[in-house]
């Protein structure tokens, strides 16, 4: 039952966390809660889509299938959480000073609501799939056993759930003039992480040669599959064996992010004033 | 006035983020060919175990593994170390590609059932 509770759950911990952030960037929003359910229960339609035609999945582009499916999807996951960034600094903080228009900023974050719902239901898919493969085959291998290794499955989902709350109320604490900073900040290191996993899968399925030597290799010291290490590797893209093109976009994604951030970026108020006059 | 600084700050941006992106490109290089003339190592999963559990691989070189999931269940083939995550469907087979790696030891394992499924990669 520990075993199944500890796979299920380290599987978890990085949709939790990605739902936990959406979260709390989306705080105030109007129908967030029915964008990010509907996120969480198509990711969950996926992951058994996915699980369900694994097989088949995995034969497309000459055996490449899985590998390019995970990259595309990261992909997305990227451009949506740069979306967001972007129009949320140009727009969210830019009303959020016009103190008379109260719940400007809200609007301004209903604009890309879509793209964090596709977010969560991106992060659900992907560990969401192997969670039910896993839980697949245990049903299948039957035996004494079952009852607690569903148990200890299903107990892992629901600390995947506990991960987004704690995620979700211990970034709330924060005072809101920084949480804008924070949540972008968080927002732009996991984009930049999942880019990195992206490049990973293309370069596992042999689709992007260049670059593919490691940069340094601490799995001995903090495994990427360990649970603080699965922590990390969400919230700031940690990889114990990551290769040179990983790096690389990494540091990309953060710099574009950051660039067009600052550009969308409308000047101080005392600018703009004198603009005006 | 306004709109028109805006406009261009963010043109300026956008040549800045293309530059970057034609930099990174350039030095990445495009889409590789794939060397599919690798004659591929067998590894095959049955009862949750590797079997070989030891692959020896020339050094430097790239190299393709097989495996063949003979069991019912699907299995995850995961390391780290080779840059590789791959769920093999049950009674499915799939293709795992190394880099060339340099000579060591690179440990992988079966994350669905890591307490026996375990194996190794040795580059030498």
């Amino acid at each position: 039952m520990l075993a199944a509770l500890i796979i299920v759950f380290r599987e978890m911990i990085e949709a939790g966390l990605i739902v936990g952030i959406v979260l709390t960037a989306t705080r105030g929003v109007p129908g967030r809660g029915c964008a990010i359910s509907f996120g969480i229960a198509a990711g969950v339609a996926g992951a058994c889509l996915v699980a369900l035609f694994a097989g088949q999945i995995s034969t497309l582009f000459a055996g490449a299938g899985q590998e390019l499916f995970n990259a595309a999807i990261l992909g997305i996951a990227v451009l949506m959480l740069t979306w967001h960034n972007v129009w949320m600094a140009s727009h969210g903080r830019a009303l959020a000073q016009d103190l008379k228009k109260a719940g400007a900023e809200v609007v301004a974050g209903h604009r890309t609501l879509a793209g964090l719902a596709i977010v969560v239901s991106i992060a659900v898919l992907r560990e969401g799939s192997e969670v039910v493969l896993f839980l697949y085959g245990i049903a299948l291998s039957g035996g004494n056993s079952l009852p607690a290794m569903a148990a200890g499955g299903l107990l892992g989902i629901a600390g995947g759930a506990a991960v987004s709350a704690l995620m979700y109320f211990g970034l709330l604490r924060i005072p809101a003039r920084q949480l804008f900073s924070v949540t972008s900040g968080l927002i732009s290191l996991m984009a930049a992480g999942l880019a990195a996993q992206s490049i990973a899968f293309l370069q596992q399925s042999g689709h992007f040669e260049i670059g593919t030597h490691l940069v340094w290799n601490s799995s001995a010291y903090l495994p990427e599959n360990s649970l603080l290490g699965r922590l990390l590797h969400t919230l700031l893209g940690y990889t114990d064996a990551p290769t040179q093109a990983q790096c690389a976009i990494y540091v990309l994604t953060l710099a574009v992010i950051g660039i067009l951030m600052l550009a969308v970026q409308p000047p101080p108020l005392a600018a703009r004033r004198q603009v005006k006059t | 006035m306004n709109r028109n600084i805006k406009k261009s700050r963010l043109s300026r941006a956008v040549n800045c983020v293309l530059g970057l992106m034609i930099c990174a490109l350039a030095a990445l290089g495009g889409f590789a060919a794939q060397a599919d003339n690798v004659q591929p190592y067998q590894l095959t999963i049955k009862d949750h175990k590797f079997s070989p559990a030891e692959i020896h691989v020339p050094a430097n070189q790239p190299a393709q593994i097989g495996v063949d999931n003979q069991d019912a269940t699907a299995e995850e083939f995961d390391s780290s170390a080779l840059g590789v995550e791959k769920v093999i469907a049950g009674n499915g087979r799939g293709v795992v590609r190394l880099h060339p790696l340099a000579p060591g030891r690179y440990p992988f394992e079966g994350e669905y059932h890591d307490d026996t499924a375990q194996g190794v990669v040795i580059a030498e």
